[in-house]
């Protein structure tokens, strides 16, 4: 199991290396100048030529590349040339909102999704699994951000139980819970469809099992059976697409926070884009990204942990 | 197999009717959907304009119509080049085998770190906002998808008789790749690019609402959504038949690939019932 978990490692830092290399490449090196790209159109050549040598443009790309990466390391993520402060300071006023969003988001989608799996397949080919199943197909295809809309027209518009958007500040607990209600069911409910499905047929395929007739023949009741039974060993296939979702989530709540604007890491690289500000969406592409493959990372070091036949064969 | 018929007709019905519409719209749509009428605005839905009209006075049947060939043209770009990129990597990969398959599949898995999103991002700043980057993002994300299904499927492939055969009787590895690996594997390409197809609009709406795909005044779904939002108070009808559109065309190519990949799949259609 060492010798997995370190390859898996050595693996993770790889891939987090080749994502600042294509994240450098693409933005610093492909656009030509970056200097250009943040003064826009209309700079003149002598503001463009200041810029490049305030940002140190004048050196080699790779030393450049270099430099970048040995002060990310450190946790030196550039200025913002729009707001003229530190990167890592723009974001940790923002990441509190982020955070909260995507854990409530993804306990929702936890919750709701499982719950729902088990349950269709506990009555599976009946009614209630046909409702659940098209809950599912539809909650695949809807689009979140209509999704949010359309709760905002419901909730908002028109019954006026929750505000349609923006975030008070944490400094009052209650209306930022309440903020949060919406964007974090939006996020779920997508997510939680996927899920359920995912649920419903590892929880079919155990329920097809021998110990499961077993269980059956010595009387136990049908909520025992799940819940001692099927839902542990249904969990495991589960446990891969939860890792999955919390990069879905995590990078689901940049949209999300654009549509009920909320003041998070989503819409500051929004704002970013507007504003030309470089760095920043350059510091906050890498930050995302790096989410994604390191819930992929955790999911497969946590996959071998909790399943020990995997890790019998790995030995 | 109930559910199978179910899922094919009602996704080839949809796919049908969206196709057929976006063809439509080519050539002739109730009104011009670029012409404004100011005085017009907010029209409810009436003999003359089947769903009523937008903050502009454009006619929201025409513009739906419109945005759908968009929207078709955006998602055959994107799965076509994302797909046909990915499946020569997987056939590549697959037809040399060892360091080369090793070194093509890498890269693939490398692809999934970069969510579209996040990519049509560093485009959008590096370039500025333009529905050909929001292609290029979509693209881009098919190109990990297709290599792995390719690849995968071509595997299987090779380690058949004919195939040997076709070796033993001298065929190259570019020979076989086309004429026996690529013509056994084309279903399940098939079945994925319909799936794909399916995610790609999904994805070219949102980029769209998010303003980095469709730029004004080309009709998309997506920035109608985002320009309705802001009148949700005065106006929420605008802000429902796009996201219908969307959800209606998402479902229909999802049902579809599910489908099809049943008919295409006997074990996986025996293990679903």
């Amino acid at each position: 199991m060492t010798t997995f978990i370190l390859r898996r490692t050595a693996g993770f830092l790889a891939t987090v290396m080749a994502i600042s290399i294509v994240v450098f490449f693409v933005m610093n090196v492909l656009p030509g100048d970056p200097a250009a790209v943040i003064l826009g159109l209309d700079a003149s050549e002598e503001a463009i030529a200041a810029l490049r040598t305030e940002l140190g443009l004048d050196r080699p790309v790779w030393q450049r590349y270099f430099a970048w990466v040995g002060a990310l390391l450190t946790g030196d993520l550039g200025e913002s040339y729009f707001f003229r402060i530190p990167v890592s300071e723009l974001i940790a006023e923002r990441i509190p909102l982020t955070l909260a969003l995507a854990a409530i988001g993804m306990f929702g989608t936890v919750i709701v999704g499982v719950a729902l799996g088990i349950m269709a397949a506990a009555r599976h080919g009946r009614a209630g699994d046909w409702a659940i199943m098209l809950f599912s197909q539809a909650g695949i295809a809807v689009p979140a951000f209509w999704l949010s809309i359309l709760l905002v027209l419901l909730f908002a518009v028109w019954l006026r139980w929750l505000p349609p958007g923006g975030f008070p500040g944490f400094d009052e607990p209650l209306q930022a819970l309440r903020s949060l209600i919406l964007p974090a069911t939006a996020l779920a409910l997508v997510q939680a469809a996927v899920l359920a499905r995912v649920t419903r047929s590892s929880a079919l395929d155990v329920m097809k099992l021998d110990f499961i007739r077993t269980a059956q023949s010595k009387g136990l009741s049908q909520w025992g059976i799940l819940r001692y039974h099927v839902l542990p060993n249904a969990l495991i296939p589960v446990v891969t697409i939860i890792g999955l979702q919390v990069a879905a989530v995590v990078t689901g709540t940049i949209v999300i926070e654009n549509v009920f604007y909320l003041p998070g890491l989503g819409r500051l690289i929004f704002q970013s884009i507007a504003n030309r500000d470089l760095f920043v969406v350059q510091a906050l592409v890498v930050f995302f990204a790096f989410i994604v493959v390191a819930a992929n990372f955790i999911v497969d070091i946590a996959y071998v942990v909790i399943d020990p036949r995997l890790r019998d064969r790995l030995e | 197999m109930r559910g199978v018929a179910v899922n094919l007709s009602i996704g080839g019905a949809l796919v049908a009717a969206l196709v057929i519409v976006g063809l439509v719209s080519l050539f002739w749509t109730p009104h011009d959907p670029a012409v404004l009428a100011m005085s017009d605005r907010f029209h409810p839905p009436s003999a003359q304009y089947a769903l009523g009209t937008d903050q502009l006075g454009r006619d929201l049947a025409s513009l739906l119509m419109a945005a759908s060939a968009n929207t078709l043209a955006v998602a055959f770009l994107a799965v076509g080049f994302g797909g046909l990129a990915g499946t020569t990597m997987g056939l590549v990969a697959s037809a040399n085998g060892g360091f080369t398959e090793t070194t093509i599949m890498r890269i693939a898995d490398f692809g999934f770190a970069f969510p579209a999103l996040l990519f049509a991002v560093m485009l959008a700043t590096a370039f500025g906002p333009s529905l050909f980057n929001a292609v290029l993002a979509i693209a881009f994300i098919n190109v990990p998808i297709f290599a792995r299904v390719a690849r995968g499927a071509a595997n299987q492939v090779w380690a058949r008789e004919f195939v040997m055969a076709a070796r033993a009787m001298g065929l190259g590895g570019w020979s076989i790749t086309w004429r026996h690996i690529l013509p056994n594997i084309a279903p399940i390409l098939i079945v994925q690019a319909t799936i794909e197809f399916a995610i790609a609009i999904l994805a070219e709406a949102a980029l769209s609402y998010l303003g980095l795909g469709a730029q004004p005044p080309m009709p998309s779904w997506g920035r109608m959504l985002s320009e309705a939002q802001t009148l949700m108070f005065l106006a929420p009808q605008l802000a429902i038949y796009p996201g219908l559109c969307i959800f209606l065309a998402v479902l229909g190519f999802g049902l579809l690939g599910d489908g099809l990949r049943d008919v295409t799949d006997p074990r996986l259609s025996r293990k679903r019932t």
